[in-house]
């Protein structure tokens, strides 16, 4: 069996100074070898861990046979969001998990030739799509992130009249505030985006849900409702120090520098902190894309500081590898205890406590126990909180009847309905935070069912 | 998106007052609330209380002072310009009820954000006492409509120019101490202002409520970079305010964390003024 092919990347050294794309994509030769490494199995696992279900043995069939075009429309057939999906989708904890050549050590590497496929047709220029028939019924969806993206798509392609709501003035929603430029390009974002409109979308930005209009009256004004408001408030720890300046929540840094551009500051007027030293605390893909962009405007030494190990990272392994090559400085079993002020109440350092690993908790992972006595101050002026965030609060006001979780969450059965009839939501907004393409995967089944609903009403 | 300006005005020096078409917007505004606006693509996003707004005619009144590269952009705006982003209304309304007498303060700029809360104070039942200040006669705004709005108008200037001489906490604090029952104490305006008159009311047990207006950027609960600590708790003035208990803000983590990018500030300024005058 043929190797893997390897991903080609920007130097680790130049990359650390600079927010263009790191993984450069297969060359046209790498593709096919790649895809020919498919052994086309008889009945393919690889579907079942996608949760948008793209045929993945009969796009890489055609990869085989250089039809890329061909490709491309067959991930499109059920994925509205491939340039996407291809860059920050966890694959090897989904559909390469399950491809038969992974129990031999290598996978397809479906992920880089999904990305391939799309790239190819965004380089010719993606063609408009075909409108379907209207079905005369009018959807609203709330947000522009990946879960409404995909469900508007959905419903579109099903024919229905689509309105999106977004708060921000621009759509994607972590796509394009939370997941850096070098991992995303949102150049990406925005043609994907414009494929959507091309569907029939209508989008209206700068337009709040819950303020300008609650979901009551647009339950009035819409034949359904896709709630896919995402993940709100950050979450902080609740220790001495969080309110000094130079200590940001990961979604305030990763706004300031993707949505307002703060890296290209002063030509963008959006200003950010420039750190010399800086400790991002958290382990998942948030805190990778947090310390990655605060080396890149020009940090001399970011630390990432992770209460358990190393096995227990919650970021993907790639990104984790692509952090550590750049020079992130991995301080694991580590957690702060405090936030020390140094001057005018700017941050001067963090006092840390080691951690062990005592006996698993509730999430089956080991929970991590401080080791007494062994407090330590690292020296830092910029501290990132990457430990999470709760459900936006926002969509909650005027929504009488919509159940929420204890933690606010809006809890849904297993076919995406609230409590509420004719609203359907999915999304960060539904489980905390998670990842694009779990989001996507509930977008797709709430425009399922909300297709079916309007289909018996 | 793209918000036309209807109106533009200096109505003091560096003090300008926009009427900014925004129907959506207009219609669901309440007093107390704010909304963020974008000049431009390469703009920040600021936040700016609501001044007044008309829900028949579809837009809504801000005014803001020139203070860094964005207010002054936006100074230099005239009628039919346009704004890129207008978004709104944001935060939880001024919570307005019948309490009897109450007073509502507004210093400098913040008389803006006071002005329909007077209207709605008065439009719920009660006798709304106003007392309005700023460093001189010039730099005082809205003083026939907070006149025509207020059952008692009270006027301050640090330099004496016009009314009293002095602070709008020392008439407040008169008005306090005349005996008058006062059910309730509205105070908006700088933040030194604001800590001054939590201090100047704590010893008379009135509810003293402030509008806080640190940095945000998204201003839908989002970011976090809005919090704000109250009563010992992190807040998010964004979705939680921007109306607090004065007597339970930490002032001075509100005013440290406001500096906070003054060196940035005044880097992009100098930016852009070569660029103008490298135009030029």
């Amino acid at each position: 069996m043929a190797a893997r092919q390897a991903m080609p990347h920007q130097d680790p050294k130049e990359r650390a100074r600079n927010f263009d794309e790191v993984a450069l994509g297969y060359a046209e030769e790498q593709a096919i070898a790649e895809a020919s490494r498919c052994l086309e199995c008889r009945n393919p696992k690889c579907v079942q861990g996608c949760p948008v279900e793209v045929d993945i043995p009969g796009f890489i069939a055609q990869m085989k046979a250089g039809n890329f075009d061909g490709a491309i429309a067959t991930i499109k057939l059920t994925n509205s969001l491939p340039a996407v999906c291809g860059r920050v989708c966890p694959q090897e904890v989904q559909c390469e998990e399950l491809c038969v050549l992974a129990k031999k050590g290598e996978p397809v590497a479906i992920g880089r030739l999904e990305r391939f496929c799309a790239d190819h047709e965004r380089k010719k220029g993606v063609a408009a799509p075909l409108r379907t028939q209207s079905t005369g019924k009018r959807v609203a969806v709330v947000g522009a992130g990946p879960a409404s993206l995909t469900a508007a798509a959905d419903l579109a392609k099903e024919g229905h009249a689509v309105t999106m709501f977004e708060a921000l003035h621009d759509t994607g929603g972590v796509l394009t505030y939370g997941i850096p430029e070098f991992r995303l390009p949102k150049a990406i974002v925005k043609d994907e985006v414009e494929y959507i409109k091309q569907l029939g979308v209508d989008v209206k930005v700068d337009y709040i849900i819950g303020k300008i209009k609650t979901l009551d009256e647009l339950r009035n004004d819409f034949d359904a409702v896709f709630l896919g408001t995402g993940a709100g408030l950050p979450k902080f720890m609740g220790i001495e120090g969080e309110n000094l300046n130079g200590v940001y929540s990961a979604n305030e840094f990763l706004t300031r520098v993707n949505l307002m551009k703060a890296y290209r500051f002063p030509d963008y007027n959006t200003p950010i902190k420039r750190g010399k030293r800086v400790i991002v605390v958290g382990g998942g893909n948030v805190a990778m894309d947090a310390a990655r962009s605060a080396l890149r405007l020009g940090a001399e030494e970011v630390s990432i500081v992770y209460r358990r190990g190393e096995d227990e990272l919650p970021a993907r392994k790639e990104e984790v590898e692509n952090a550590k090559e750049e020079g992130i400085v991995f301080r694991l079993l580590t957690n702060p205890v405090r936030i020390l002020q140094g001057d005018n109440m700017t941050v001067k350092g963090v006092e840390c406590i080691r951690m062990e690993l005592g006996e698993p908790d509730e999430s089956g992972r080991r929970s991590p126990v401080p080791k007494a006595g062994s407090e330590h101050v690292i020296d830092a002026d910029i501290v990132i909180i990457a430990i999470g965030t709760s459900p936006n609060p926002m969509i909650l006001s005027g929504s009488d009847g919509l159940k929420v979780s204890p933690r606010g969450t809006i809890v849904v059965d297993e076919s995406a309905k609230t409590s509420i009839e004719n609203v359907c939501a999915g999304g960060d907004a539904v489980t905390g935070a998670a990842t694009v393409i779990s989001a996507m995967g509930a977008g797709k089944l709430a425009a399922q069912t909300i297709s079916e609903y309007l289909r018996n009403n | 998106m793209s918000y036309t300006i209807l109106e533009k005005k200096q109505i003091a020096p560096q003090v300008h007052l926009m009427k900014v078409l925004a129907p959506d917007v207009a219609r669901a505004a309440k007093a107390g609330q704010f909304i963020i606006l974008r000049i431009d693509e390469t703009s920040e996003r600021i936040p700016l209380t609501i001044a007044d707004f008309d829900a028949d005619e579809g837009y809504v009144t801000i005014i803001f002072q020139e203070m860094g590269k964005t207010t002054k952009q936006l100074a230099k705006m005239t009628d039919r310009d346009v704004l890129l982003d207008f978004v709104g209304p944001l935060g939880k309304p001024a919570d307005v009820r019948k309490l009897g007498t109450v007073i509502l303060v507004g210093g400098g700029v913040g008389i803006a954000p006071v002005y329909p809360q007077v209207k709605a104070y008065r439009d719920a039942g009660n006798k709304v006492i106003s007392v309005i200040g700023a460093r001189n006669k010039d730099l005082l705004i809205l003083e026939d409509e907070m006149q025509a709005a207020s059952d008692e108008l009270h006027i301050a200037t640090d330099d004496g120019s016009r009314g009293h001489h002095g602070f709008v906490t020392d008439v407040a604090k008169k008005i306090l101490d005349s005996g008058e029952k006062i059910a309730r104490i509205v105070v908006i305006g700088p933040p030194i202002l604001m800590k001054v008159a939590a201090g100047m009311t704590a010893p008379y047990g009135v509810e003293t409520i402030v509008s806080l207006n640190p940095i945000m950027i998204d201003g839908t609960g989002m970011c976090g970079g809005c919090r704000v600590s109250v009563g010992g708790e992190t807040k998010f003035a964004c979705v939680d305010g921007p109306e607090f208990d004065a007597h339970k803000v930490d002032f001075n983590l509100l005013m440290s964390r406001l500096g906070l990018y003054r060196p940035e500030e005044a880097q992009c300024q100098e930016t852009h003024q070569c660029t103008c005058r490298s135009g030029n």
